[in-house]
This record gives C-alpha cells, structure tokens and sequence, in this order.
C-alpha cells in the first residue's frame, strides 16, 4: 500500500495557495496525515507569539523600546495570519526551528544560545520575513511614540519647521 | 488648460514631467508651442506631502517592479528597487535635494583627459563647458539656485556645521552650504527655505524648485499645455517613412489611448527611457527605436555614492533644516595620484529614524547595529558622489519573462561596480571618516549606497551615431522628430 503522504509533501505537491484553500475549508489535510501534530489553524499559539515578540528584541535590542512597541509589530504578525495560512504557517515552522536550533525552548535557553540559534536560521525566509518587517514601515522604528525615545522630532513642517527651533543650535564644536 | 484631440499631428508629446520633461514643457509653451505632457503618475501637490518617510516613499516612489543583477549590493538587498526615483508630477523633482552643481571643464572630454581606461566605455561629450554656460546661467536663474545670481547661501545647520568643522580641520578649503535650488529667501512667488528637514518628502514650503509647482504651472497659465497625469506611456509610434508618429498611452483607467504627434520627447529617467525605447521595437526598428547603435540602456551609471555616518559623545540633531545644503569640493578634482580618475563631492545628508533603520546598513541586525541607531541623537551624515564608469555591460534590458500590469516587459538593471568606482568609494569612505574623526567622532560608519536616485547614461549623447543614441541637441541620431530630454 502506498504510504500516505506528509503534510509537508503535500504542501511541495500543492502549492501554497491551494494548501491555503484547504485549510480555510477545513477539510483534507487532517484526513492525509492523521498523525500530524500541526493544527490547521490561523490563530498564533501564545508560545509562538511571545517567541516572535522576544525574538524582535534579540534582533533589534534596544533598552528604550518596550516589549509593547515589539509587540505591535507582532500584532501586525498576528493579523496577517489571521487571513493568511501559509503566512500563519511560515511563524509557526519557524518559531518550531527556532526552538530545535536552541536545543529546547529557544525562549528558556542563555543569552548566547539565544543569538547562536538566531545566526543559525538567518538565511531563512521565517527570519528574513521577522527582520525585514522590524526594520521596515510595520517595526518599531515607525512608530512615532519609539521616535521620542530616540530623539528624533518627526513632522516639523507644522511648527514652522526648524527655523526658528534649533536648526543650528550646536553649542559643543571646537572654535575655528 | 489646453485640451488637444488625440488625433492633433501639430503637438509635441512630452513623455514625463520632471526636471527633464516639465522644464521642456514649459520652454516650449512659453513659445507657444502646443504641447501634450504625459505623466504616469498622479498629480500630488503641496498640500498632500506629509513629513513622513514611509507613507511619503509610498505615495510617490516609482515601485513598478524591476529586477536586479551584477555585484551591487543593491541587488542584494533591495532586488526590486534598483533606483530611487519618483512617479507622480514633477517627477524626481519632487524628491530631489536640490543640489544643482555645473559639470567641470574635463568632465566634458572624460576619454581625452582619462585615456584608456579597461572595462570602461568612456566618451567625450559633443558639447563643451562653454557650449552650456549660458543655458546652466538661465537654469541657475529659474531654479534660484544659491550661490549663484547674487541669491545668498542657505545658513548652515547642525549636520552642516559638523562637516565644516572637520573639513576645516583636516585642511579643506572649499567648504559651505552648496548651489542648492533652495530658496533662501522668497523669490519667484515661493517662500523661504523653513529647514523643515524633510527635502526627500516633498517641500512642504515649496522652497526647493520642483517642475511640480514651477515649471508646469508656468506652462498651464500659458493656456499651451494639455497635462495629462496617470497617462503612462506604453510605446512610441512611427510611420513608414521611420518618423516617429505619436505614442500609445494606458489611461488612469488603463484603456490604452493613441495621441498624434509631429514630436516626441522622452523624459522618462533613466531606467523607463531606455526601456520605453526597447519596448517600441517594430519590424522596421527591431531593437528598438533609436537603437541603430545598439547604445540603448548601455553604460547605465548611478553616480559613486556612499555615505558615512559619524557618531559623536554630544547631540547632533542632524534631521533639522535643509538635507543637502553642505558641501565639500576640494576633492571634486582629477588627480589621478588618488588611484582613480575624476573627482567627488561629500554632501550633508540626514535620514530620519525609520530610514535610518532601513538603509544605514541593509540586512543588519544584532548589537553593533541597534548600537548606532541609539546614538540617532549624536549622529552627523555625509553622502559621497562621484563620476563613475560608464561600461556597456551596466545596463537596462527588457525581463526575459517578467510582465508589467500592461503586458509589456519589465526592466532588468544591471550593474558592477568598475575599479575605479571603487577606489574613488575607498578613497570618499577614508576622507569622510577623517572629517568626523577630526572633531571626536567616537566611530563613523560606512554605509553602501542607496538604491539609485541619480540614474544616468542609457540614451547616451556623441558626436557619431555609432557611439550612441542621440547628438548635441538631444535629438536622436536615428529618428529626426525623436528627442531624449533627460539625463539618460
């Protein structure tokens, strides 16, 4: 008899989309591998999201931005998933690889184990998607409240600009 | 506002509207010449710029998809987005910092004063510093252009005041806030400049000269010109005598719509003129039009750009006032002793916060690089730019298999770095950090360069028709009523 086949060769067989069309219908997939542990589901387990919102931290560390403002970059994660299948999956594959890298709970293990795993799954999608969305206009670095903590003064055109607020207030220069 | 027929053979179609495009239009307007300008983007005014990175970037970014390849690290990290250029009216004017600087005496005859060089395609220009003066002595007065027609430089800011100093110290001596087409006080029925800080987004005060809300409405209070935005231009038409005839555009509502015409002007920047013209291929030109040559989308540049960061123990505040009004030029100069031809400027530059996270050092991430972002605050930036080579291999091609949202190919850019680009980088990097070093920069960085914002070279001018596309008119070698009438 023919064995039946995998989720993930299912998947390579299918095609993201249709995998998608699947789960969205809720049928099929569980009927191929009845042994699978993976839920065909779009909602991030709270494991996965509190990995996804401390692994923000180890790829951009900053002390002056809160768990909360990463977070938002994970509720963005979240929603996506919400209406996005292979999108939920990609998270939750790597976060699972993510955790195999560090021998454990990537969450529970030392600092430096931590960043070891990280560097280890840097070529993949799961964290170039993680890190491009952090560094891009869904991150942290676009949030107007993280701009305050760094300094940086945003729209100025409603004040008049600078021209009068310090455009060449530098005080520390050395003397010609 | 002039409303032509589509099938008006008397108009002279103008294919783009920014520094190229927009200024055309209004010249020949204010001759009363009836002009149709095409523009593929939307018209954005004044009052729709935000002082916003992000949302800015994606209202006015040109982010048709493109592809990349060679060894830039552009290609790497930003495989879709090989420049930096806008789609909206006025064009990349509407980004631009403002920098207006005159060519050198020898930057005109590049092949005679550099020789031979390998790898390199270099030619002398058909046209002299001399040829130009009167014309760059017009545009520096319809710009206002600092520095130039007794129009005062712009004051110096924090970001500039740092450049200076280290300048200075390390014996520079060409040193101060640039020709920027930025006013400087009110003139020409625009305000001065506020040092608002954000120039990339749109000039919120409309002191830096845009063809936006300079040239086109000139032309429109002429009653001459028939703008038509989100007309993206899909193919130039010829008739059988190899004139060309009129183009075919694709409407805000993507009909495809023919215009008639006796002229045709493209202005599209570098990347979409080049494949405007490979897209146009017919039996009678089938490598394109004006392409006889084989010039066209060959010796693709971008300018040697860099940019150095300098982090320092005090505040900076390097967003506040003008981007770009600051200047080095002393190594704007051949001195082939340096190890390469031609010369550079460094220029100030700031990003705010969220680019700064996204292009001081592109696929970044850990401690060392969340270090320098936390020093944002105490940051001072210079941007490096340079001639670099032109080589046939650099260019702009039509994707093998890759369709636009028009069915037609998308663009390939493809470039490699030549020797000398990269000794003229080394050698900007170096002096750049040396600047910053000289007044306590505790570490200055080396950042690559942006995708690309000064496109250049795909629709070269020569003297010869075999040496590239058009002659010393722009007109193109091939095609008498055909002009390229941008910096391609």
């Amino acid at each position: 008899m023919k064995k039946p086949i995998n989720r993930r060769q299912f998947l390579q067989a299918s095609g993201l989309a249709l995998a998608g069309a699947a789960v969205a219908s809720g049928t099929g997939i569980l009927l191929l591998d009845p042994t699978a542990t993976w839920a065909a589901t779009t909602t991030l387990d709270a494991h996965t999201t509190q990995t996804l919102i401390t692994m923000c931290r180890y790829v951009y560390p900053h002390k002056v931005i809160e768990d909360a403002q990463y977070g938002k970059t994970v509720e963005g994660f979240t929603k996506k998933a919400s209406t996005d299948p292979a999108f939920a999956k990609l998270l939750q594959d790597g976060v699972v690889a993510l955790d195999a890298a560090a021998n454990g709970k990537w969450i529970e293990v030392k600092d430096e184990d931590k960043l070891q795993a990280l560097k280890s799954i840097e070529p993949s999608p799961f964290f170039q998607t993680v890190r491009g969305t952090l560094i891009g206009a869904d991150g942290p670095y676009n949030l107007p409240a993280v701009w305050k903590q760094f300094g940086y003064e945003g729209s100025s055109w409603q004040f008049g600009g600078y021209l009068a607020r310090g455009f060449n207030d530098i005080k520390w220069l050395p003397a010609e | 506002m002039a409303k032509y027929e589509l099938k008006d053979d008397s108009v002279v179609v103008i294919i783009g509207s920014g520094a190229g495009g927009g200024t055309l239009a209004n010249e020949l307007c204010q001759k009363g010449i009836k002009v149709v300008l095409l523009e593929a983007g939307k018209r954005i005014e004044i009052k729709d710029f935000v002082n916003d990175e992000w949302p800015m970037f994606n209202k006015i970014a040109w982010l048709d998809k493109r592809t990349t390849s060679g060894s830039w690290r552009v290609a790497k990290n930003f495989p879709n987005l090989p420049a930096w250029t806008v789609k909206a009216v006025g064009g990349t004017t509407v980004h631009w910092a403002g920098a207006s600087l005159r060519f050198k005496e020898q930057e005109f005859r590049a092949r005679s004063v550099y020789g031979e060089i390998a790898g390199a395609n270099l030619l002398d220009w058909p046209i002299s510093l001399a040829d130009l003066e009167p014309y760059y002595a017009r545009a520096e007065d319809k710009m206002g252009v600092t520095g130039t027609n007794n129009i005062p430089r712009l004051p110096g800011n924090n970001n500039f005041k740092v450049l200076a100093a280290g300048a200075k110290k390390i014996g520079y001596k060409q040193v101060h806030t640039g020709n920027m087409a930025i006013n400087s006080q009110p003139r020409d029925g625009r305000s001065g400049c506020m040092q608002i800080g954000f120039c990339f987004e749109g000039c919120k005060s409309g002191a830096k000269w845009s063809t936006l809300y300079t040239e086109i409405p000139k032309a429109e209070a002429t009653g001459k010109l028939d703008l038509r935005p989100e007309s993206q231009v899909l193919r130039i038409l010829h008739n059988d005598k190899g004139k060309v005839s009129g183009v075919v555009y694709a409407d805000k509502s993507g009909k495809h719509v023919e215009q008639k015409a006796r002229v045709v002007c493209v202005a599209a920047n570098s990347i979409e003129s080049a494949r405007l013209l490979l897209n146009s291929s017919s039996n009678t030109f089938p490598n394109g039009l004006a392409n006889s040559s084989g010039q066209v989308g060959r010796n693709y540049m971008r300018h040697m750009t860099g940019s150095v960061y300098g982090f320092f123990p005090n505040e900076v505040h390097m967003y506040r006032g003008t981007t770009m009004a600051g200047i080095i030029e002393d190594e704007a100069i051949n001195d082939p002793k340096r190890g390469f031809v031609g010369g550079y400027h460094m220029e100030t530059i700031s990003l705010g916060l969220p680019f700064m996270a996204a292009f001081l050092d592109p696929g970044a991430w850990g401690r060392e690089f969340t270090d320098m972002l936390d020093q944002y605050n105490r940051t001072a930036g210079m941007w490096l730019v340079g001639e670099d080579m032109p080589r046939q291999s650099n260019c702009v091609t039509l994707h093998a298999s890759e369709k636009d949202q028009f069915g037609l190919p998308i663009p390939n850019v493809h470039f490699d770095d030549h020797d000398n680009d990269v000794a003229m980088r080394t050698h900007a990097y170096k002096q750049g950090s040396a600047v910053y070093n000289a007044v306590g920069a505790t570490k200055t960085f080396e950042t690559p360069p942006y995708p690309s914002t000064h496109n250049l070279g795909t629709n070269r001018m020569s003297e010869k028709p075999r040496d590239g596309v058009v002659n010393k008119w722009g007109q193109t070698h091939d095609i008498a009523n055909l002009f390229i009438s941008d910096g391609s």
